[in-house]
Order: structure tokens, then C-alpha cells, then sequence
């Protein structure tokens, strides 16, 4: 059994005031606009879903529980499905011109169903753009 | 010559594979005739699949007797893994909804 996992980590610095940036990922009517349909409230230890159109071999819907909250700065909340935990934390720091934001999902593990759930998010999430990749395989 | 991940993305990109796929990895291990009935597709295409699915390290078979016996190899997905880890696809669609939602809304 190995423990070395991966991480998916997105960086983006975004014109606007942390402020801003943190009503967006912490407002429950906000999340939906951009993520997904949520019950989130921000309150550490509280359990929540995020939820997408189920799929086939996918009920559409992530567990979380806020982990880490830490206003304007961190964010940092579980993300369970299809049998796998990942942790997702969002990392906001001020920039001369706007917010820089960090997200990390942590947990990913290649050897594991993590990995087959990752894949098969992936597989469901991506399709469009997957079938341009594999279009442009041929 | 294909890379591992071209392999990997084919095999991957057809619905009736990943529904065999699924299946051997959380039923274990199948003979070709027990994925047929579950597959509803005929034998051949069913044994086309899963050549698909051995090409790219998907599945593993060994032969027993008349029967031919795979099981998943989910290590395989690594370089979808490592695909997310590149492109991080899904957050950065994200993010750039979370852009436009941040231009709506009030200061």
C-alpha cells in the first residue's frame, strides 16, 4: 500500500478584492453561480453537499465538511465521492492588483479507488473537452 | 505510437468500455461470457472492448480452459491522474466562472 498521493492545483489571480473573492466561495447562492448547487454554511465542522446533474454510475452528488476557515485567507473543506476523500483548500492572498487564489485537492491516490473515482469525475466533468483531446489523438 | 495516455483516453472514450471497465473493478475478476450478458452488446464487441481495454493496461486476462478471465489494472488510470494534475481541467473551468460571476457582481 503506498501513501504518496497527488494533488490537483489550479492558481489565478482575479481583478477584485479578497473580499469579494471570499463572499464568492463562501455565500451559499454565490458557490452555485460558479461551482455547484450547495447547502455550505461557514461554519467549521459543518457537513454540506455540493451537487451536479447525476450522471450515469454517478449520483451527482460530494460530501464536504468545512475543515479550515479563516476569513478573507483559507478556505478548506472535504470532498468525498464515489468512495474517495480529497480535501480542497483555497488559499486567497492580496495582490497589488486584485486576489491571487490557490486551489489544492489533496488526497488523490493512483493506487486506489481515489484514483477511479478521479478518473471517472474526470471522465463525467470533462467529456467535452475530452473529446476534443481524443479527437485530436487520431 | 501511441503514448500510454492516448491509449488510456481511447480506451476510455467509449461508454460500453467504461461500463465493462466499472464492472471488473468493482465486481473483480469476469470471464468474457459473464460481461457479455451484462454488457448488452454481442460477444465479438464485447471481446473487441476489452482488447481496447488490455492495449491500454486497462485489464488483464488469463485464460482458463475455453474461458478467458479479466480483471481491472486501476493503476493504469495514473496518467488520467497525472492529466488532471496537468490541466486541472475542471477547477480552471471553474475558475473562470468564478471570474465572470466576480465582474457581476457589486463591489
Amino acid at each position: 500500500m503506498t501513501t504518496e498521493t497527488r494533488s490537483v492545483i489550479v492558481e489565478k489571480e482575479f481583478p477584485h478584492s479578497p473580499a469579494k473573492v471570499w463572499r464568492a466561495l463562501t455565500e451559499s447562492s454565490l458557490i452555485e453561480q460558479w461551482l455547484m448547487k450547495n447547502d455550505f454554511e461557514p461554519t467549521t465542522g459543518r457537513a454540506f453537499t455540493l451537487r451536479m446533474d447525476p450522471v450515469p454510475n454517478w449520483n451527482g452528488v460530494i460530501d464536504c465538511k468545512v475543515v479550515t476557515i479563516d476569513e478573507g485567507k483559507t478556505l478548506a473543506y472535504t470532498w468525498a465521492t464515489m468512495g474517495t476523500e480529497t480535501v480542497v483548500t483555497f488559499t486567497l492572498t492580496p495582490t497589488s492588483s486584485g486576489t491571487h487564489v490557490r486551489m489544492e485537492q489533496s488526497g488523490f491516490n493512483p493506487e486506489n479507488k481515489a484514483a477511479i473515482g478521479g478518473a471517472n469525475y474526470g471522465w463525467q466533468s470533462f467529456l467535452g473537452k475530452l473529446d476534443k483531446v481524443v479527437g485530436e489523438l487520431e | 505510437m501511441p503514448s500510454s495516455t492516448d491509449r488510456v483516453f481511447k480506451a476510455l472514450a467509449d461508454p460500453t468500455r467504461r461500463a465493462i471497465l466499472e464492472r471488473l473493478i468493482r465486481g473483480g475478476e469476469h470471464t468474457v461470457h459473464a460481461l457479455t450478458e451484462l454488457a448488452g452488446v454481442s460477444q465479438p464487441m464485447v471481446s473487441k472492448h476489452l482488447l481496447a481495454l488490455k492495449r491500454a493496461r486497462l485489464v488483464h486476462s488469463r485464460r482458463n480452459g475455453r474461458e478467458t478471465h479479466y480483471v481491472s489494472q486501476p493503476v493504469a488510470l495514473a496518467p488520467l491522474v497525472d492529466w488532471m494534475n496537468d490541466y486541472g481541467a475542471f477547477w480552471k473551468d471553474r475558475f473562470d466562472r468564478l471570474g465572470e460571476l466576480l465582474e457581476k457582481m457589486d463591489k
